[in-house]
């Protein structure tokens, strides 16, 4: 099923509407995504060569059952076997796949499975992504909380037993600027021992003094790889520019971050392609930043606010397993985190197979964890970036982690 | 063998299997550490480092050595703090030092190693370095204060058993200090080789972690580790290369 993005909110003046169909519907209206855009800092690297030329260079109806077998009995994974695993080819040995993650999971992390939530502080945003619900152009209802709402938040949350905290913003430096997000990471410090974000990219001197306000680790999710779809979906502001994005990562680890993670989302353009471009970016890091923590993610698309049609496309669960296992065999060190965004029954299933990481208690709203875990009425809350599916409280989800024979981990980690 | 003492920096043991803690349900420590027979139980400083939820703590039984390592630590600088923080943590005087700048094999630092173990082993820690076999390292580590050197079998997690096997015979040839062998071992019979080279002991986590059975695992562990143990001390049988020994020695026409 293709995806219907372009939804018009009623609130529009005419010049905006005029302006966002304009944006839509006329290429040239738009700039080159390409491009820096003033105050980007441009570093050297040779990692998104690497990663593009054997994008590029990927046909995955070439791989057969034979390169699948081959990849599978292993002990290193060259990048052919990557792609091998992430063909076609590679969907009727899933169960293999299975086995052999699930055997290097185990290796590296035993039967532990971390936990951690998200802290949206605020959901304004300047970007037009279409799918997306914080787009600048979707009608929800905007907040951005002050210190004291964000204490209040993490208190909540902290009573809840959580121990990790991933902050997160809409993509606005205007309305959440990085001094803002660098008081609420001191305060998160105050509640949790890992603190982590997912904002918009910034430069090395903005990841560094992150890190000096207590955050150790950095996610940016690319959205996809595909650079001519990637034009196409985020029309207008500063992650219009594809390349700063993809070098934040690096950016992150130059400004002295621990440990960085990425993906693409699931969904918007050739998924074979984007998974094998997201593990890769992965490697490459590592490679060129072997102190560096490196973790995959694997959002699929979900619903939002106002447009109830955005869905997966082709990927189904059986294509992301096929992909998390994938990763897992590739990369057998790194972390892998598995969102809010897919079901229960696939979370369970996963965590034993490929996942290391689960978030609990999600709200992707802003300021309604009180309301979410007390059920107390709160006056203002923003709204949802879109729709979870695995709702389950801490609570539940470290009894039911327990239930599935998996040691629940709520830190391993030390600020030093 | 019944007098026969594990002795690190006066500290006597009777076992010589030492157990990692970090990779299985917090719930099955006591049973390894009861079937494993071990007296020292490794923990990480940063898994301790959590609220009241759990704590790994917690559940280490009581008479048991508590040996806190510093992973998570990139440098020097990084692991002294980590250890000071243990020792707040009331973890005690013993240390294992792990060091890495590598995130997929997990290789351990040596130069940064010796640097950590010298100014831990002044401010009074019984340091335990964990270090890839190097001979010039080694003595490097006894001469920082080290109190044992615990030489990598294989990379950590990899079950790979001792692929840096005439190395760590190097070590425990020439370094007067106990050689404990650490990470890589995931099978008895790797762990019974270990101590039949003259190891002092030998330390695993995974193996026992992926095994089907944990505590029949970690019984099959102090097994191995005794019998190898007791193989060493008895002096094990001759290895001839070159087959039979010749009836006739070359040197038999010698007169005087």
């Amino acid at each position: 099923m293709e995806n219907q993005f372009l939804i018009d909110s009623d609130e529009l003046t005419p010049e905006a509407l005029e302006r966002k169909h304009r944006l839509e519907n006329d290429p040239s209206s738009r700039t080159n995504h390409m491009e820096y855009m003033e105050g980007q800092e441009v570093i050297k690297s040779d990692i998104r060569e690497k990663v593009m030329s054997a994008v590029e260079s990927y046909d995955p109806s070439v791989y057969k059952a034979n390169d699948v077998m081959r990849a599978l009995q292993k002990q290193n994974l060259s990048v052919e076997d990557l792609k091998a695993l992430l063909s076609p080819a590679a969907e009727p040995f899933l169960e293999q796949m299975a086995e052999r993650a699930r055997i290097e999971t185990r290796k590296h992390f035993g039967n532990t499975v971390y936990l951690f939530t998200p802290l949206y502080i605020a959901n304004y945003c300047e970007n037009y992504c279409v799918y997306c619900g914080f787009n600048c152009y979707n009608k929800i209802r905007r907040m951005k909380l002050d210190m004291e709402q964000i204490e209040h938040e993490m208190k909540v949350i902290a009573d809840s037993g959580m121990e990790e905290i991933l902050i997160l913003t809409g993509e606005s430096r205007a309305m959440s600027d990085v001094k803002y997000i660098g008081e609420a990471c001191k305060l998160a410090r105050k509640y949790f021992r890992m603190v982590g974000v997912e904002i918009y990219p910034v430069n090395v001197e903005d990841y560094r003094y992150l890190h000096e306000c207590g955050v150790d680790y950095v996610t940016v999710f690319q959205e996809t790889y595909d650079t001519e779809k990637y034009e196409t979906l985020h029309l207008m502001g500063h992650k219009r520019v594809w390349p700063y994005r993809f070098d934040a990562q690096e950016r992150a680890l130059m400004g002295g971050m621990r440990g960085v993670a990425g993906s693409a989302l699931l969904g918007l353009s050739d998924f074979r392609k984007d998974a094998l471009a997201s593990a890769l970016h992965m490697y490459y890091l590592q490679r060129k930043y072997p102190h560096a923590e490196i973790s995959l993610s694997c959002p699929r698309l979900r619903p939002i606010i106002n447009n109830g049609k955005i869905n997966p496309r082709d990927v189904g669960e059986k294509q992301l397993c096929q992909i998390l296992c994938a990763y897992r065999i590739f990369l057998p060190f790194a972390g892998i985190t598995v969102s809010s965004r897919e079901s229960a029954q696939f979370r369970n299933g996963i965590v034993k197979i490929a996942a290391t990481k689960i978030s609990a208690g999600v709200s992707t709203g802003i300021g309604d964890h009180e309301s979410k875990y007390t059920g107390k009425e709160c006056d203002a809350e923003g709204d949802e970036q879109f729709e979870i599916n695995d709702g389950r409280s801490f609570k539940q989800m470290y009894s039911d982690m327990s239930g599935e024979g998996l040691q629940p981990v709520l830190n391993d980690y030390l600020y030093v | 063998m019944e007098n026969d003492k594990l002795v690190i920096a006066g500290h006597e043991f009777t076992s010589r299997f030492i157990l990692g803690s970090g990779k299985y349900s917090l719930s099955l420590i006591e049973a390894a550490v009861k079937y494993a027979g071990a007296e020292i139980i490794t923990c990480a400083v940063r898994r301790a480092n959590t609220k009241e939820h759990e704590n790994i703590l917690d559940f280490i039984p009581k008479g048991v050595t508590l040996l806190p390592n510093t992973s998570g630590a990139r440098n020097a600088d990084e692991a002294v703090r980590i250890a000071r923080l243990a020792r707040e943590l009331g973890c005690g005087d013993f240390v294992k030092i792990e060091i890495m700048r590598d995130t997929k094999y997990l290789l351990p630092d040596n130069a940064e190693t010796v640097r950590a173990t010298e100014i831990l082993a002044k401010e009074g820690f019984i340091v335990m370095p964990y270090m890839y076999p190097d001979l010039n390292t080694a003595r490097d580590l006894v001469n920082a204060g080290a109190a044992t050197v615990m030489p990598l079998a294989s990379p950590i997690g990899s079950n790979k058993g001792l692929a840096t096997k005439d190395f760590i015979q190097i070590l425990i040839d020439e370094i007067d200090l106990p050689i404990i062998v650490d990470a890589g071992i995931g099978r008895p019979s790797q762990a019974c080789e270990a101590m039949e080279m003259g190891a002092a002991a030998v330390m695993s986590n995974t193996a026992l972690a992926t095994a089907g059975d944990l505590p029949a695992m970690a019984e099959a562990f102090r097994k191995a580790v005794e019998a190898g143990r007791q193989a060493y001390l008895s002096g094990l049988g001759r290895v001839l290369v070159r087959g039979a020994a010749p009836s006739d020695t070359l040197t038999g026409f010698l007169r005087d």
